[in-house]
C-alpha cells in the first residue's frame, strides 16, 4: 500500500493523537488502577487504621487471615453460594434459552418478561425478596401451603434457608443469560441440523451432537463471568441479612467490608482483597485448563 | 379412527407443552413484581393479612406520598439525578474518543496497551477500592459526590471494549474519504465514527445510568451526610427508621426507585439486548 510508503512524519503525527486520545484512559489507569494497585499490596503488608500513618508488619495480615475462623466462615458461604447459583443458573437460563428458540408465536414478549428482573437490582429488589421471603406473611410461604400444602421454612432467618434463598432470588434475576443464550442459538447454522436430520438423528442426539457443542464457547464465557459475579456478592449480604443469622451468609465481600469500613483495619482487609483476587484467578485458570475437555471452537 | 403421531400432530403437542412451560415460567417471574405493586397499594392492616389478599379493597396511592415524605426523597432523587447525569457526561467525554483511538490508529505500543487495558477488567475492584479511598480521604473529598462522579470521566474498560468492537465495524474508505476532505483524526471522530454508533453510544449512556442508578457499595462507603443520600441508601436506611413493618411503604418507595429503570427498559430494550450480546457473546 502506498500508505506505508508516505509514512515518517505522518506515523508520528497518527502516534502523537493516538496517545493524546487515549490520555483520559492512560491518567486514569495510573492514578484509580496502577497507583491503588501498589498502594493495596503496601497496605496489605501493614497495620493500617486510617488514622495512624501504616505501620509494616510483614506478613502477619495474610497469617492472621487464615487463622480466622470467619474468614473460612466467608469462603464457605460464597463458595457454596458460587456453585449453586451458577450451576443453576447455567442449566436453568439454557433450558428457558432453548423453549424459546423453537420459532414459536411471542418470543420477543416471553424474552422481554424473563429479562425484566435483571435490569432492576440492587436495594428495592433485596427489599422486595425480604417481603416475599418473610416466614408469617409473604406469598412464598403462601403459595407453598395453598399449591402444595407445604409448610415452608423461615428462609433468610434460617441458618439452612438463607443460602438457598438468595440462589433462589439469583435465579430470578438470570435473564441476561437467557439473551446470550438465544441470540447465540439463533447463530447456530440451520444447515447443520438438516444434515443431521438426513442422517436420521433424533431431537436429543441434536442437543448433544450440535446445541450444546456449538453453545459451549457461550457457555464457558458466561461460566467465568458467573463465578466472578458471585463471588463480589455483597448487596444482598448487607441489606437482607447483614450476614446472619450467626454467620451462615457471611459473603466474602461484606466481610471485607467490615473490616475496611467498619473497623478501620485496611491492611487486613486489603489482604482478604488479594487473597480475593488469587482466588479469582485460580478458578479462572481451572475453567481456562478444563476448557480443552468441553469447549468446542470451529475450525 | 386410530391417533396417529403424525410429524403435524407432534409438532402442535410440543408447541403447546411449549407455551404451557414459558406462560408458567413467565408468571413465576412477574408474581415477584405484581406482589411488590399490590403490598405497596395496600393500608397498614391489610399488609399483615392472612391469607394474603393479592388485590387490595381499596387502593391507597396516598401510600406513595406517605413513603416519599417521611424521608427525604425529593433530596436523594436529586443526588442519585446529579451523580448519573454526571457520570454519564463523562463516560461520554472519555470511553469513544479512547475507544476510536485503539479502533482506528495506529501507534507503537498499541496492543500491548489494549491488553492492558482488558486486564484490568479481571482485578475485583475490591483490590483498588481500600486505596482509592484513601486517596479522596486525603484528597478531602469523602462525604462529597466527587468519589463517585470523577472516575467516569477517565474511560471505562468494559465502555471503551465495547465501543472498539463496535467502531472496527465501520467501514474505512469512509474515514479514508474524510481524510481526503481535509478531516483531521477529531474530525474523523466526530464527523464520522460518531454519528455512526449511535445504537452503541445509546448501549452505553443505558448501562452508565443502571450502574451508578443502582449502585450500593461506593455511596454507602463515600457519603455519611443524610442530605448526600443517594436512593438506595436512603432504602436501605428507611427500613431500620420505619421499623420492619411498614411494607407497603417500603415497597412504594422501591417502585418509586426502580421505575426509571424500568421505564427505560421498555423503551429501549434493543440497546440492553445489544449491550449484553455484543460483550457476552464475542467477549
Amino acid at each position: 500500500m502506498n500508505r506505508t510508503v508516505r509514512m515518517g512524519p505522518q506515523a508520528r503525527r497518527e502516534e502523537r493523537y493516538f496517545y493524546l486520545f487515549i490520555s483520559p484512559w492512560l491518567i486514569g489507569f495510573l492514578v484509580f488502577f496502577l497507583g491503588p494497585i501498589i498502594a493495596s499490596l503496601f497496605f496489605s503488608l501493614s497495620i493500617y487504621d486510617v488514622i495512624n500513618p501504616p505501620r509494616w508488619s510483614g506478613l502477619a495480615n495474610y497469617k492472621g487471615l487464615f487463622a480466622d475462623r470467619l474468614f473460612w466462615q466467608s469462603l464457605k458461604v460464597t463458595s457454596l453460594y458460587s456453585v449453586g447459583s451458577v450451576a443453576l443458573g447455567i442449566v436453568a437460563s439454557l433450558a428457558i434459552a432453548l423453549l424459546l428458540n423453537r420459532n414459536i408465536h411471542g418470543v420477543a414478549w416471553f424474552r422481554t418478561i424473563f429479562y425484566l428482573p435483571s435490569v432492576i437490582s440492587g436495594v428495592a429488589v433485596s427489599l422486595l425478596w425480604m417481603w416475599i421471603f418473610n416466614p408469617d406473611f409473604g406469598i412464598l410461604n403462601y403459595l407453598l401451603w395453598t399449591i402444595f400444602r407445604i409448610r415452608g421454612p423461615t428462609w433468610i432467618y434460617s441458618e439452612q434457608w438463607v443460602l438457598p434463598s438468595l440462589i433462589i432470588m439469583s435465579l430470578w434475576g438470570m435473564g441476561g443469560g437467557i439473551v446470550i443464550y438465544l441470540a447465540s442459538l439463533q447463530g447456530i447454522p440451520t444447515d447443520l441440523y438438516e444434515a443431521a436430520e438426513i442422517d436420521g438423528a433424533g431431537s436429543w442426539s441434536k442437543l448433544t451432537k450440535i446445541t450444546l457443542p456449538m453453545m459451549s464457547p457461550v457457555m464457558f464465557f458466561q461460566l467465568i463471568m458467573g463465578i466472578i459475579g458471585s463471588f463480589q456478592v455483597f448487596t444482598q449480604a448487607y441489606v437482607m441479612t447483614d450476614g446472619g443469622p450467626h454467620y451462615a451468609s457471611l459473603f466474602y465481600v461484606l466481610h471485607l467490608y467490615r473490616h475496611a469500613f467498619k473497623y478501620f483495619r485496611m491492611g487486613y482487609a486489603s489482604a482478604l482483597a488479594w487473597i480475593l483476587f488469587l482466588i479469582l484467578l485460580g478458578l479462572t485458570v481451572l475453567v481456562f485448563k478444563s476448557a480443552a475437555l468441553w469447549v468446542y471452537y470451529e475450525k | 379412527m386410530e391417533f396417529v403421531w403424525t410429524k403435524t400432530r407432534r409438532r402442535i403437542a410440543l408447541d403447546t407443552t411449549d407455551y404451557i412451560l414459558l406462560i408458567l415460567l413467565s408468571m413465576i417471574i412477574l408474581i415477584p413484581v405484581f406482589w411488590m405493586l399490590s403490598t405497596a397499594l395496600k393500608s397498614d392492616s391489610e399488609v399483615f393479612l392472612f391469607p394474603p389478599v393479592w388485590i387490595p379493597a381499596k387502593l391507597h396511592w396516598n401510600n406513595f406520598k406517605r413513603a416519599l415524605t417521611f424521608l427525604p426523597f425529593v433530596r436523594y432523587f436529586l443526588n442519585t439525578s446529579t451523580i448519573t447525569f454526571l457520570a454519564m457526561v463523562g463516560q461520554f467525554l472519555s470511553s469513544p474518543l479512547v475507544a476510536y483511538a485503539f479502533a482506528r490508529l495506529r501507534a507503537r505500543g498499541k496492543d500491548a496497551l489494549f491488553i492492558l487495558l482488558l486486564s484490568t477488567m479481571m482485578l475485583p475492584t475490591q483490590v483498588t477500592m481500600i486505596p482509592t479511598f484513601i486517596l479522596f480521604k486525603e484528597l478531602g473529598w469523602v462525604d462529597t459526590f466527587a468519589p463517585l462522579i470523577l472516575p467516569n470521566f477517565f474511560g471505562s474498560a468494559y465502555f471503551i471494549f465495547l465501543l472498539r468492537q463496535f467502531f472496527s465495524t465501520i467501514s474505512p474508505e469512509l474515514s479514508d474519504a474524510a481524510t481526503i476532505d481535509g478531516c483531521g483524526y477529531f474530525g474523523i471522530f466526530t464527523r464520522i465514527i460518531l454519528p455512526l454508533s449511535k445504537p452503541a453510544l445509546a448501549t452505553m449512556a443505558i448501562f452508565t445510568f443502571m450502574w451508578n442508578w443502582n449502585d450500593f457499595m461506593s455511596p454507602l462507603i463515600y457519603l455519611s451526610s443524610t442530605e448526600k443520600w443517594t436512593l438506595t441508601l436512603g432504602l436501605s436506611r428507611f427500613r431500620g427508621m420505619y421499623g420492619m413493618t411498614a411494607w407497603n411503604l417500603l415497597m412504594a418507595a422501591s417502585l418509586v426507585t426502580l421505575l426509571p429503570c424500568i421505564t427505560l427498559f421498555f423503551f429501549a430494550q434493543r440497546y440492553f439486548i445489544q449491550g449484553i450480546v455484543i460483550t457476552g457473546v464475542k467477549g
